[in-house]
């Protein structure tokens, strides 16, 4: 019997477990890929959001800048990449002006620190590569980028360390009351639960639909994203916001930590909870949008694309409650600024379950900070001849895009990546310009030696993801013969 | 092991395929002393490793040889002379005054320095990002190349039911390879109105197997959730936008892209060569040196090549004239400029030397049927047909050159009326 079970492991999950792991209680967090991260959350713009986007009144309002000063302390203390990079909202219309008037208000009312207007001048000064029709643009030094996925492998691990239980594989197919709790079925396993947090992205409704706590429903908004060809790194140097129409918030232009630059998203209304595709429509869309603001920006750089899926609730909000099942919280709706605003929903839930009764008592051994992984290429040349002394597999690049050494992969394999992309999330292996053209029968057998599986169950994202199957003349010479 | 190596080469080669072999035994038999040679790779032979079909070798050796087979020979040249071999070695970065920085398995982390650097890190595979295929992102979508390492390398198959897009050389040899491995290749989709390689694989991999090749035609959607599921496929108007009227569904779980090879540029850019976006490898002179003095470039890091043969003997002369600029030999001094005219896409080298005989590489930008090749004024060759995918080497006598001294000289292919 487990006092907490958290249900989904994206970014908010995995702060919810990081922050219960504080506590002395039997914690366990349930996902249904195989590795953490695999949803929403490794699939977004990565942007701390500054502070001052989210509407007042709002629990997005509410989060967004008290999220945002939790992320230093964070990336220092689970050794992700974070970078305060800032953010330009521009306007190219008079009548934008107006907007960045408000949005300055929203944000210096509620404290958010540095906000200016630029004129063209200093516009130009800092981001030559902008078209030259911005007539203002605000500026919000406190935006900053990380890869969420690192994030969610970090917080992850922390929380496994202070003694929380994770479950991948594990889909959730049905939940039964019972007396004490709650019994959980899983596609594997049952476990069983004082009280359960349903941090499952866009599909909280379905999975609280199982007990009758949905009291609310997720619609899919799809966005498509673009990451673009090294050689265009440092075009700009600020993430750079159009002023949001009517209808849409408008299409990005992000640095991401790792320096190539990112376009997107769009923003488009799907039923499918499972529709990843990306569209000849949403391309087109993007670099119609993007090339107005930096016209140098052209379709042809792309070196890849991938589409993410955010939770918009019918009230357009976070749903951060208890449901009407006593013991079973929502925290839903989590879209944008969600990756933002995660670590401050962790802390919110925990004080809500706190102001339910549930017993907090703090681990005297709770470690904030993880080792974290080697990164060989930040290191200094010193460093790496130590570290290929220590090693030698720090001396062998696998993946040649990004330099990246076998050293690193297997450790990336000891702390939870099962797959290709666990691989590539966790170090970059086959995320640069040749996808993984060279790299990937190498990073298979990798994973075929440490995890000792056969290369044909190697898996791109998990089950039915094989990348590979085995020849059809298993048969032997001698069975031939 | 350590102090087998000095800190101090003549020549320094980077990539130990093809090109970095001959240049190798180039730069040996100029006399260059001290050569070394460095590879990412437990062996030498780079892509040929893996291209186990016949086929190569056929100008060089005048025979029918396979990729290991003739990687072997130069190996076996290079391996005889004085040339030290570091594999298991990766060149992380070179310095404009040509200090390498090497991180090696056996060896560690090494510091060298070549009087010469010779370039041959070969290419690397277009992928699916540079078409932006709309659709999901299952595995079973891969390159041509990947696919080729597996099939042949780990004994692995990419999968039962495989389309190909793109008719570039490794796809149509894929093609072939899958297809007695006893996958159904369901059929090759080709933008372009016509195919991207050799006019022998189109006929050897595909027309021998009963493989349909459709041209003007493109993959405009894959599905499938975790695993490709099935592909649409569209024929495609002037503008090579797909027509989603007449697009049509095919299943298969398995997609290779077979669409372009660009040179690895990394290290290429990390020194700021000056590059030609035609080729998408640096600028070189006749010598086959880049703008940065002492830094040579061969093989598929120069251009794409569409056989080896031209990769050796382009690097065996790279790989001399390093060696003679580590010697401190006199070189001719190019003062001709080569441009692309009329019809043609890309040349090399980019610059001609009058004073000895030359030679040009060059691709058209289209199919052209019976045209005239003109270099010049003095320069001319009928041919009854001109393809893209083929590459065109010829040599140029000084006698051809010496009227264009200090000027430019400009390759174009004219269509011909034919009586
Ligand atoms: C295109 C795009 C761009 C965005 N950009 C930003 C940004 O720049 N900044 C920002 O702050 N926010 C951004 N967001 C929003 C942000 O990504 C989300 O708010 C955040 O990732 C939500 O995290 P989550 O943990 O709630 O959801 P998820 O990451 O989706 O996690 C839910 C998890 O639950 C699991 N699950 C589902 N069903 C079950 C089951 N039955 N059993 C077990 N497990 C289950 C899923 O597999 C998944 O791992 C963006 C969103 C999108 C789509
Ligand atoms: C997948 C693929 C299949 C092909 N199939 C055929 C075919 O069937 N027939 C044909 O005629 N041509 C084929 N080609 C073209 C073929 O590449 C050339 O004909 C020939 O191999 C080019 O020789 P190269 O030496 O320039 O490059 P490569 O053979 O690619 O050799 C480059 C070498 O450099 C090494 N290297 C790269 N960077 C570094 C670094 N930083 N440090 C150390 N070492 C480095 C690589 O590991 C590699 O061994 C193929 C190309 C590819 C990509």
């Amino acid at each position: 019997m487990y006092d907490v079970i958290i249900i989904g492991g994206g970014i908010v999950g995995c702060a919810l477990a990081r922050e219960l792991s504080r506590y002395n209680l039997r914690l366990a967090l349930i996902e249904k890929e195989v590795e953490v991260g695999f949803g929403t959350s490794k699939t977004n713009s990565g942007i701390i959001h500054a502070g001052h986007h989210s509407a007042e009144g709002t629990l997005k309002g509410k989060f967004e800048w008290a999220g945002n000063q939790r992320w230093d302390d964070l990336a220092r203390d689970l050794k992700f990449g974070f970078k305060r990079i800032g953010e330009l909202l521009i306007a190219q219309k008079p009548e934008d002006l107006q907007y960045l008037e408000d949005l300055k208000k929203q944000g210096d009312s509620r404290g958010v620190t540095g906000l200016e207007i630029w004129e063209p001048k200093q516009i130009r000064k800092a981001e030559p590569n902008l078209s030259h029709s911005i007539l203002q643009a605000l500026h919000a030094p406190t935006a900053a980028v990380i890869n969420p996925y690192e994030a969610c492998f970090g917080l992850i691990e922390c929380a496994r360390q202070n003694g929380a239980q994770l479950f991948c594989d594990h889909p959730v197919m049905s939940i039964r009351q019972k007396d004490d709790g709650f019994s959980i079925q899983t596609g594997q396993k049952k476990f069983l639960s004082q009280i359960i947090l349903n941090a499952t992205g866009v599909f909280a409704d379905r999975v609280a639909a199982m007990i009758g706590a949905d009291n609310f429903k997720i619609f899919p908004r799809k966005g498509e994203e673009y990451l673009l060809d090294r050689r265009l790194q440092g075009i700009v140097s600020h993430l750079i916001f159009p002023t949001p129409s009517a209808t849409s918030k408008g299409v990005l232009i992000i640095p991401t930590v790792d320096g190539p630059i990112m376009v997107g998203p769009t923003a488009e209304e799907v039923d499918n909870r499972e529709n990843l595709s990306t569209s000849f429509a949403g391309a087109s869309k993007i670099f119609a949008s993007v090339r107005k603001s930096c016209p140098a920006i052209s379709e042809r750089d792309t070196i890849t694309e991938f589409a993410g899926l955010r939770a918009v609730s019918g009230t357009n909000d976070f749903i951060i409650e208890p449901s009407p099942v006593k013991g079973f919280y929502n925290i839903a709706g989590i879209q944008s600024p969600g990756l933002t605003a995660a670590p401050v929903i962790a802390t919110f839930v925990t004080e809500m379950l706190r102001a339910d009764g549930l017993a907090l008592t703090e681990k005297s051994t709770w470690k904030a900070a993880i080792d974290g992984p080697p990164h060989f290429a930040q290191m200094t040349t010193r460093e790496r001849q130590a570290a290929i002394l220590d090693d030698p597999a720090f001396g062998r690049i696998v993946c040649r895009c990004e330099s990246v050494t076998e050293a690193e992969i297997r450790y990336a394999i000891r702390h939870g990546a099962r797959t290709l992309d666990g691989v590539k999330f966790r170090v970059r292996a086959g995320m640069g310009r040749c996808q993984g053209g060279f790299c990937t029968t190498r990073i298979m057998d990798l994973l075929a030696q440490t995890l000792a599986i056969p290369l044909a169950e190697i898996t791109k994202r998990g089950r039915g993801s094989n990348v590979c199957t085995p020849r059809h003349d298993d048969l032997s010479v001698e069975d031939l013969g | 092991m350590k102090n087998r190596l000095r800190n101090k080469y003549d020549v320094v080669i980077v990539g130990g395929g093809p090109a970095g072999l001959a240049a190798a035994l180039g730069a040996q038999e100029a006399g260059a002393e001290h050569i070394l040679l460095i590879d990412r790779e437990i062996e030498t032979g780079g892509i040929l490793n893996q291209c186990i079909h016949s086929g190569f070798g056929l100008h060089y050796f005048k025979e029918e040889l396979t990729g290991p087979e003739y990687a072997e020979r130069f190996i076996r040249s290079v391996l005889s002379g004085n040339v030290e071999i570091l594999t298991d070695s990766y060149v992380l970065d070179i310095s404009p005054d040509l200090h390498l920085e090497v991180i090696s398995g056996n060896d560690g982390y090494l510091h060298l320095k070549g009087a010469a650097v010779v370039l041959a890190m070969g290419c690397r595979e277009r992928t699916r990002g540079a078409i932006r295929t709309p659709g999901f992102r299952p595995a079973g979508v891969m390159t041509a190349g990947l696919a080729q390492k597996m099939v042949n390398m780990k004994g692995l198959l990419p999968g039962r039911r495989v389309a190909i897009l793109g008719s570039g050389d490794i796809g149509l040899i894929m093609a072939r390879r899958l297809t007695l491995e006893g996958c159904e290749v369901v059929g090759v989709y080709e933008l372009l109105p016509y195919s991207n390689g050799l006019t022998r694989n189109v006929v050897q991999c595909l027309d021998d197997f009963d493989i349909p090749l459709h041209v003007s035609t493109t993959v405009a959607f894959i599905h499938g959730q975790n695993r490709v599921e099935r592909l649409t496929i569209a024929p495609v108007n002037h503008q090579l936008v797909p027509d989603p009227s007449r697009s049509r569904d095919v299943n298969c779980d398995t997609l290779l892209l077979s669409i372009g090879l660009i040179p690895e540029n990394e290290l290429s850019t990390r020194l700021r060569l000056r590059m030609d976006p035609a080729t998408g490898g640096p600028q070189v002179t006749s010598t086959l040196e880049t703008s940065l003095p002492g830094v040579f470039a061969c093989g598929n890091v120069l251009h794409v090549h569409d056989i080896v043969d031209f990769v050796s003997e382009e690097s065996l002369r790279a790989g001399r004239f390093a060696a003679e600029l580590a010697l401190g030999i006199r070189r001719p001094c190019d003062n001709i400029s080569l441009q692309t005219g009329e019809n043609v896409a890309s040349c090399v080298p980019h610059s001609l030397s009058p004073d000895r005989e030359q030679t040009i590489y060059f691709r058209v930008k289209q199919p052209m049927k019976h045209c005239l090749l003109t270099i010049g004024d003095r320069y001319e060759k009928k041919f009854r047909m001109l393809i893209p995918s083929e590459m065109i080497r010829l040599t140029l006598a000084p006698e051809v050159l010496d009227h264009y001294f200090g000027g430019k000289l400009k390759i174009d292919v004219q269509p011909q009326k034919v009586a």
